[in-house]
């Protein structure tokens, strides 16, 4: 059995007054996508916030051997840990270049870095001619695709991947998913993703966990879940 | 009247409006930088550059030369900046926009006062930092220093440029002030590069200060106050979170207000400063977003 690369212990987090994780428990294995399902306001996004840091949290987060639990968004990510948030968080103003830049922004390897942009390149080819071209400008499923690009530049030991299929449309979820696969089987790359389209998430991941209102309520590997109709019926609603 | 109009002085003029005006550009990128990190207007910078140029008075009078005592002057402010923004600005960093305004007009009075305190009143003035003898450029005399305080300003303004443009540093900064949230999660220290953007607009309002001080028989702790105006009239006509904005608007606005100046006889010298209260309100009515800024537009 590999180690677990990422380790959540009883993890509470709360914004203001309200809490919106309830003692969450979950582990992604190296070179494992793990999925995270769940209604609206079960407290998917906010698992990811947990663990980058971007949200108050308590409990234990173990990332490669080190608690990060009390670490700032910044040294999370400089662990090697890859945030694509809701809503992509694409710099705007920035070139499309610009962006990728920054997904590089704390490693000090040049050659590493050049040798990444080209790897990046070959997943999404079509990166290189809008080089130059404002971020913002870009559709919704080339500012995913772009995220998922930059995260990829960080060279990092676990992409947290949130809603990737948000406000897209099916056949183009479909090919992030499909490069996310390709990411994971070719090089191993360990991903916990968050996603509301049950159908996408258990295709590309090989466990799960189901979230109802702050705590995990099933876990388990994705074809038994998917296959489980009461699972289906009162959690995912469908 | 119309065939004995002075082309010279047409000339002459614009040159002299185009000097006061890079002065009040490089205040104005100050401003702007401030702005498009932090998102409010820093009333406290043109206080700021005045105590800057204050130091640069006691280097000189401790027997430095103007130049060594402008760069050097550049570094101290530049700390100077990062230190505001730890100690006043941090604490606030994530507060409502008004209690910042708030804070850096309680910054105003704070760096004022303490000029005050530190240097007595007296007869001061800043030795100039390029020859007063004119020069001929096509048969019409300009001032040195007035070409050189354009020279000066521009390059304040285009290493800055070069800097953002072109480090690694200065593009985790402009990430850092286009999205905080996610800069954050590429590993960018924000709260750091919001410190840095105070440094550099401190060091930029260090420059303009120093370069507005010899230029005056003598000056005291009010130095920059009609600076900074002008400086935020240009900004605003510029386009309040565009450095290139700021730097061609506070041009034009300085040419603009010499020309009137020289040329309607009422205006004189003593009206000056409402012509570019009149430039604000003109542009705040017509293009709020100034000549170069951006209509924010939000997707939702």
């Amino acid at each position: 059995m590999p180690e677990a690369l990422l380790e959540l212990e009883g993890v509470e987090a709360r914004y203001g007054p309200v809490q919106a994780l309830h003692g969450i428990s979950l582990e992604v294995k190296e070179g494992e996508v793990v999925a995270v399902l769940g209604a609206n306001g079960a407290g998917k996004t906010t698992t990811l916030r947990a663990v980058s840091g971007t949200v108050r949290r308590g409990g234990e987060i173990v990332f490669a051997g080190k608690r990060i639990s009390r670490r700032s968004p910044e040294a999370v990510a400089r662990l090697g840990v890859a945030h694509v948030p809701e809503g992509r968080g694409t710099l705007t103003e920035l070139s499309v270049r610009e962006n990728l830049r920054l997904g590089a922004y704390v490693r000090r390897d040049r050659a590493g870095v050049r040798e990444d942009e080209q790897r990046v390149l070959s997943y999404f080819p079509w990166l290189e001619h809008r080089a130059g071209q404002r971020a913002g400008t870009l559709s919704g499923g080339e500012q995913q695709m772009l995220a998922l690009a930059r995260a990829l530049m960080l060279r990092p030991r676990l992409v947290l991947l949130d809603e990737p299929s948000l406000g897209l449309a099916p056949i183009v979820t479909a090919e992030i998913f499909r490069i996310v696969g390709e990411l994971n089987e070719k090089e191993g790359l360990a991903v916990l993703v968050v996603e509301q389209n049950a159908a996408f998430a258990f295709e590309a991941s090989a466990r799960a966990y189901v979230l109802e209102v702050g705590e995990v309520a099933v876990a388990g590997s994705s074809d038994e879940l998917r296959r489980n109709e009461s699972v289906r019926r009162s959690y995912l609603g469908y | 009247m119309l065939l004995a109009f002075d082309w010279t002085q047409l000339a002459q003029q614009i040159v002299i409006g185009l000097a006061s005006g890079g002065v009040w550009a490089t205040l104005a990128v100050a401003l702007v930088l401030i702005y498009r990190s932090t998102g409010v207007v820093n009333f406290a910078q043109g206080e700021m550059a005045m105590f800057s140029t204050f130091i640069a008075w006691s280097l000189v009078h401790h027997g430095l030369s103007y130049w060594a005592a402008f760069f050097l002057t550049v570094a101290i402010s530049f700390v100077g900046g990062v230190a505001v923004e730890r100690v006043v600005i941090r604490p606030v960093e994530s507060a409502p926009v008004l209690t910042v305004v708030i804070v850096t007009l309680g910054l105003f009075f704070l760096v004022n006062g303490a000029a005050r305190w530190i240097w007595t009143p007296e007869v001061r003035s800043l030795p100039n930092a390029f020859s007063t003898r004119p020069i001929d450029v096509a048969g019409v005399a300009f001032s040195i220093q007035d070409l050189g305080n354009i020279g000066v300003s521009l390059a304040a303004v285009g290493l800055l440029w070069v800097f953002f443009r072109f480090t690694k540093l200065g593009l985790a900064s402009r990430a850092a002030a286009v999205n905080p949230e996610a800069s954050r999660l590429l590993g960018v220290r924000v709260s750091w590069m919001l410190a840095l953007g105070w440094g550099l607009a401190a060091g930029m309002g260090g420059v303009s200060g120093m370069l507005t001080a010899p230029a005056l028989a003598s000056f005291d702790q009010n130095l920059m106050q009609p600076v900074l105006l002008y400086a935020f009239a240009g900004a605003v006509l510029g386009g309040i979170d565009s450095p290139l904005g700021a730097v061609v608007g506070t041009m034009l606005l300085g040419v603009l207000v010499n020309l009137v100046g020289t040329y309607v006889d009422w205006v004189g010298t003593e009206l000056r400063l409402p012509v570019a209260l009149a430039v604000i309100l003109g542009v705040l009515l017509v293009r709020p977003a100034g000549l170069f800024g951006r209509v924010s537009v939000r997707r939702v």
